[in-house]
């Protein structure tokens, strides 16, 4: 409650910030907001607080997501102030940035399926525009236009499913929802399994799921770099966590239904995503099918539905934002913030143009193709354990194969770094960049040797 | 009087006939999406995928004498509002820069 009204007001606040001329102090007092949400997020740790007559639930598996991902946005604010304030209506891009994290809060912390409408919505209208916010660049306007299509008609489907269970439940309530399913779990009328099936495809469209996964590559192209970064952490973990919620608070009573559906969606999302990837030239391309396939592996510890599910996607989530994030930023300098990204001869002797932005990357790679001793190995290692421990051996043994096979793409980009060479001139870095990298690559390391902690958090 | 015979006849409909011209409606407007190519007509599809979920809500709503059902179709009434007007913000920027409301118009984007 305290963050979503801190946040949202600061908002409205970024907002007035054009008519009253204080510009300059946005990205300090921002910065200071975010701050504050993940500070009440500790504060608020154990408490469970229920919201607007049990609509929303301030559990710990929501206030851990409020934190990790003002955490993200935050690092995500120290490289993006230079997108941002480089052109103009600066004060709305913060303003639509913060309340793209009102949504998301929303997202992860909803307790009725009104509440989990309006955070998507809250969510995905700010980031339609944001896509779009390069005004007089094509691709810009069609991915942005792409992603409002496509999001709402997925918006479409979830609601119909809604209405459905509505129809069959008489309530929109996540627990009296999961209560029904609990009571007839034997024989589920048929309209309840088909509002099962048409929310599996609208959360399926928002995480990208294969064969709901085809805007995504384009849309997370076309629109700006930063832009992208944000959609492929933030709203990312904000999707996967929602659909989780849902299915296991609302349809856990009921797995039959929905676990061969979303276990085939996982290994087809693994495979399609790195498969296809492997074939890209540009690295924003490349990374946005990476981007598709990590969300394969999340659904994996969402069929498992194991108690270890929770922190399994919880350090997932966060490595592999962490990762992406990192990946983004340097993309984004290294092509000189052109929209469609950069090829991979792009990085071409990285190494000897700016070290650390070299170690950078290949930390990140490393990371996301879940080599240890990085965080994303561990990541990686606490999604199939917790497949494993629900007996699912071969979703795991497919999604082995299927990260081997991103190890190839993964590798590419640093080969080019170290072992090729290019005549480009060295690339300075600003300070806030310096910072980032630096935070990315120490928390990458840093998880990799604490995870048990992390995951422990959500027992 | 008039009223009340209205309400009777109503009342007689059963809910299966809500349940199918809603999906009916619903269906129209996923195919008009997938099929359609002026972007002004796939809004239009959207918000008739849309209005077949309230029709739905507000039939079950009144078939349980439930008030949650229509409260949620106010819900979804606003924010269809608020989406068309970012949809069409959207609409307005494309069509600066090709002068055209078709979907081919845009296909720079493609793997």
């Amino acid at each position: 409650m305290k963050s979503l009204l801190l946040l949202s007001g600061l908002g409205i606040g970024a907002m007035l910030a054009e008519l009253f001329n204080f510009k300059k102090l946005l990205f300090p007092l921002v910065c200071l907001g975010l701050l504050a949400a993940i500070g009440v997020s500790v504060y608020d740790w154990n408490t469970d607080i229920r919201l607007f007559n049990n609509m929303l639930r301030l559990d710990n598996y929501a206030l851990v997501f409020t934190a990790s991902m003002s955490f993200i946005t935050l690092l995500w604010l120290l490289g993006a102030n230079d997108y941002i304030e480089h052109e103009t209506h600066v004060s709305d891009k913060y303003a639509l940035t913060l309340f793209t994290l009102v949504g998301a809060f929303v997202m992860v912390s909803y307790n009725n399926l009104t509440m989990l409408f309006i955070g998507i919505e809250i969510l995905s209208l700010s980031m339609y525009v944001l896509a779009g916010s390069k005004k007089n660049d094509l691709f810009s306007n069609e991915a942005a236009l792409k992603y409002f299509l496509m999001g709402s008609f997925a918006t479409g489907f979830l609601l119909f499913g809604v209405a459905l269970i509505y129809g069959v439940t008489g309530s929109f309530h996540v627990e009296a929802i999961g209560d029904y399913c609990l009571a007839n779990a034997g024989n589920l009328p048929t309209m309840f399994i088909t509002a099962i099936v048409l929310m599996m495809i609208g959360m399926a469209f928002k995480v990208s799921a294969t064969p709901f996964h085809f805007w995504a590559p384009d849309v997370y192209t076309g629109a700006p770099s930063m832009v992208t970064a944000y959609m492929a952490t933030v709203v990312k973990t904000a999707a996967v966590v929602a659909f989780a919620r849902l299915f296991y608070n609302a349809f856990g009573h009921a797995p039959v239904v929905w676990q061969i559906a979303i276990s085939l969606m996982a290994v087809l999302t693994m495979f399609v995503g790195n498969v296809t990837a492997v074939f890209q030239q540009n690295v924003k391309r490349m990374l946005a099918y990476s981007s598709v396939a990590h969300a394969g592996y999340l659904l994996i510890a969402l069929v498992a539905m194991s108690k270890l599910s929770g922190g399994a996607i919880f350090y997932y989530t966060l490595s592999y934002s962490l990762a992406s994030l990192l990946a983004f930023h340097i993309l984004f300098t290294v092509s000189g913030n052109k929209n469609e990204g950069a090829d991979i001869s792009a990085f071409n002797g990285l190494a000897k143009r700016n070290p650390l932005m070299a170690f950078g990357i290949t930390v990140a790679m490393l990371s996301l193709a879940g080599i240890p001793p990085l965080a994303g190995f561990f990541g990686k290692y606490y999604i199939f354990n917790a497949a494993i421990e629900a007996g699912r051996y071969k979703l795991v043994i497919l999604a082995v194969i299927a990260s081997l096979i991103s190890v190839y793409y993964y590798f590419k980009v640093i080969i080019a770094v170290y072992f090729k060479q290019s005549n480009e001139a060295a690339i300075e870095l600003n300070g806030l960049h310096k910072l980032l990298y630096l935070i990315c690559v120490i928390l990458l390391f840093v998880l990799a040797i604490i995870p048990e902690l992390i995951v422990s958090m959500l027992k | 009087m008039v009223q009340e015979t209205m309400a009777n006849s109503l009342h007689g409909v059963p809910i299966n006939a809500y349940l199918t011209l809603s999906a009916v409606l619903f269906s129209i407007g996923v195919l008009g999406v997938l099929y359609r190519r002026n972007i002004i007509v796939i809004f239009m599809c959207i918000e008739l995928m849309l209005n077949a979920v309230n029709l739905l809500l507000a039939a079950f709503g009144a078939f349980r004498g439930d008030s949650n059902g229509q409260v949620f179709v106010f819900f979804i009434m606003a924010v269809a509002a608020a989406e068309v007007a970012v949809g069409l913000a959207i609409l307005v920027m494309i069509y600066r820069n090709t002068r055209s409301t078709d979907i081919d118009s845009l296909g720079k984007l493609k793997w």
